[in-house]
């Protein structure tokens, strides 16, 4: 078993699993989509996107842009947020809401990506 | 080669992963710790405001306490989170600036660099193997001509050299074995642009090495090659390299030339060196006894020339029989009077001092000059930085192996019509060459003549192509002054090439049909307005005939219905 290993697909996995958490829910209800949820979903992509600097394979690229793409969408709904509440005085509107429910499943969508890569990697590597 | 984004995103994992926790780690402490608006109700501080406050206190920037004063509990929590902040980004920043300052990192970097110079070249360039003294005088010959070229060499100081270099146009430099076929690659070996590769490092078996990998990889590329020894001259040869060069057989060549018809040496002379400098004087080397002292490769290749033209020769070396000296060679080095005095300095016409050392070379040439002050003296020059004290030991002829090689390959990429007409120029009688001589002389001034070649294509010389049909135009016609037909430029046409046939110093007369090439010797301002008279139908037309033409559409059908 390889420690390396074991924290990469952690990461990649709890980057998933944190974007799934935040996006269950009814789409306009702010009330169903928890803010702690969506800070630990960035925090975790981001790391996850670091571990995955370097790898210069066919597979690595494809992982890294997928990583990218979760980074870019999660930080979107997390400046859609912030601005919403401090900056325009909109405060949580439902429309606003389902925005960034939205962004951070588009997110989903690209962690789901990931993940069946790695899965495909792990079960090429096996063989 | 390794891509730098990726060797920096390799080695910056671990920090930015740390920078990513602390700052995550102290936002969600903020959030956490319940704080006081100002009317004093319980307040807890958003994403928002955290990732703004520990954005600025990270960066030790320090905007206050916003947006309310913050209790004693946020404070511990600052106070902890601040120094964590602080370690990560020292941490990342430290280990991106040792990355940056490792060797091998710099090497990739300047290998990538390299790189990008040489792909960016769109004009045909040269790419030059070894940056010693031939090639560092090629390239800047090359340069003031402006030829590119691009040069691998794995002597760093070099290459630093080089970018020291007041150059007129940028030379990308590598500092990379050449020997190695990944350096070649990258110095353009395939580029499309590239139009020969030169080869003059010190090593010969490095040289060997690089014109098989040359020949192996892009056969049709033409290779000149440095080559110090017969064995390895004709191994370089054997598998299609275009042009070797020896450097001591070429001098003792020229030697030869100078002591069989002194014109002869004195047109290779005038054609060879750089446009431009004084006119050299003419040589006359004696004929008859000749002291030789050092009987290496150089030796040896001057030993042979003159045997050859009917000299004798006395040879002194250091050690004959490990050298090969004839029998009757002077075991010493040469440098004291009893050993000259011994080999008969006294009654010799010439003296040869040809070892590969600088100050013995020179220590010979004092102590035999002043025995005998009316001797010839060559000598030869090992070491480019030692030419003030060779000019001030007024010796006859110094011959220098940088130079040499240096002023060969630009005669052969510059104008290869030179190099041919020198070859066949040696097979004529004496009388030809004098002749050829003052006719020269008779159009340069004090200056060393340039020369051209016009080679007639659509392309380079328009107007013959337009005007030649027929044979119409003839080689007198080129030299006319296009400003007044009636005055000659200063200009002689010395080779005609058609096809296989060349023509030395062809008749005036002569018709120029499509494709042939023609060398020509004379004056800058020649040059330049030759060049204006074939690419321009108008000029050429009236230093023809001497009538002007009408330039323009309307004129032209004007003088058409006047001449019907």
């Amino acid at each position: 078993m390889n420690l390396e290993k074991v924290v990469f697909a952690f990461f990649t996995l709890l980057a998933l699993t944190l974007n799934f958490g935040f996006f269950l829910g009814e789409m306009s209800n702010p009330v169903e989509h928890n803010v702690y949820e969506l800070f630990a979903a960035i925090v975790v992509s981001l790391i996850a996107t670091i571990m995955k600097f370097g790898d210069r394979t066919q597979l690595g690229a494809v992982l890294l842009a997928a990583s990218l793409v979760a980074d870019l969408q999660l930080v979107a709904a997390a400046v859609l947020w912030g601005a919403a509440v401090h900056a325009l005085d909109a405060g949580l509107s439902a429309g606003i809401t389902a925005s960034i429910v939205s962004l951070s499943g588009g997110a989903l969508l690209a962690n789901i990506v990931s993940v069946v890569l790695l899965i495909i990697d792990t079960v090429m590597a096996r063989r | 080669m390794p891509n730098v984004i990726f060797l920096v995103l390799r080695r910056m994992r671990t920090p930015l992963i740390a920078l990513v926790s602390v700052y995550a780690f102290s936002v969600l402490g903020l959030v956490l710790i319940p704080g006081m608006d100002d009317t004093g109700q319980p307040w807890r501080m958003g994403f928002f405001h955290a990732f703004y406050f520990v954005s600025f206190m990270g960066s030790t920037t320090g905007f206050g306490e916003i947006p309310y004063p913050f209790t004693d509990a946020q404070r511990l929590w600052v106070l902890l989170t601040l120094y964590l902040t602080v370690i990560a980004w020292v941490y990342a920043i430290g280990t991106l600036i040792a990355l940056i300052q490792t060797p091998a990192f710099r090497d990739v970097v300047a290998r990538n660099r390299f790189v990008r110079g040489v792909r960016r070249i769109q004009e045909p360039f040269y790419l030059v193997c070894g940056y010693g003294d031939a090639a560092r005088q090629l390239i800047r010959a090359l340069a003031n001509r402006g030829l590119r070229a691009a040069t691998v060499d794995s002597d760093r100081s070099r290459i630093d050299a080089l970018e020291l270099e007041d150059l007129p146009l940028h030379v990308p430099g590598l500092c990379a074995d050449a020997a190695d076929s990944s350096a070649l690659l990258d110095g353009g070996l395939k580029h499309r642009a590239c139009a020969g590769l030169v080869v003059l490092t010190d090593d010969e078996q490095s040289n060997l090495k690089i014109a098989i990998t040359s020949k192996l990889l892009n056969p049709r590329l033409p290779v000149i090659c440095r080559a110090e020894t017969q064995d390895a001259a004709a191994n370089i040869a054997s598998f299609g390299t275009e042009h070797v060069i020896d450097p001591f057989e070429r001098f003792a060549n020229q030697l030869a030339m100078a002591l069989a018809s002194p014109s002869l040496y004195l047109l290779h002379e005038w054609l060879t060196r750089a446009p431009g400098t004084p006119l050299p004087d003419p040589l006359f080397p004696p004929h008859g006894r000749w002291i030789l002292c050092g009987f290496g490769r150089f030796g040896k290749a001057v030993n042979a020339r003159l045997l050859d033209s009917g000299n004798s020769v006395t040879v002194i070396e250091k050690d004959p029989p490990l050298a090969g000296a004839p029998p009757d060679a002077i075991a010493a080095r040469g440098t004291e009077a009893d050993t000259l005095l011994e080999a008969g300095v006294r009654d010799a016409v010439g003296i040869i001092a040809a070892t590969n050392d600088d100050a013995n070379n020179l220590s010979i040439v004092m102590t035999a000059m002043d025995l005998n002050p009316d001797l010839f003296v060559v000598a030869r020059q090992n070491r480019s930085e030692n030419d003030a004290i060779f000019r001030a030991a007024g010796v006859s002829l110094v011959t220098r192996n940088g130079q040499i090689i240096a002023s060969r390959v630009l005669a052969l990429i510059t104008t290869p019509l030179t190099a041919r007409f020198l070859e066949l120029a040696q097979a004529q009688p004496k009388a030809w060459a004098d002749q050829l001589i003052s006719r020269v002389s008779g159009i340069v001034e004090d200056r060393v003549p340039h020369t051209w070649a016009i080679r007639v294509s659509a392309l380079e010389a328009a107007a013959i192509t337009e005007l030649g049909a027929g044979g119409a135009v003839q080689l007198d016609h080129l030299v006319r002054d296009p400003a007044d037909r009636e005055e000659k430029l200063p200009a002689i046409a010395l080779m005609l090439k058609r096809g296989a046939r060349e023509t030395l110093l062809p008749d005036p007369a002569e018709s120029i049909v499509g494709s042939d090439e023609i060398l020509f010797c004379g004056l800058e301002t020649a040059a330049h307005r030759m060049d204006r008279l074939v690419a321009n139908p108008h000029l050429l037309a009236y230093a023809m005939t001497g009538d002007q033409r009408p330039q323009s559409w309307a004129w032209r059908h004007l003088s058409r219905l006047r001449a019907a």
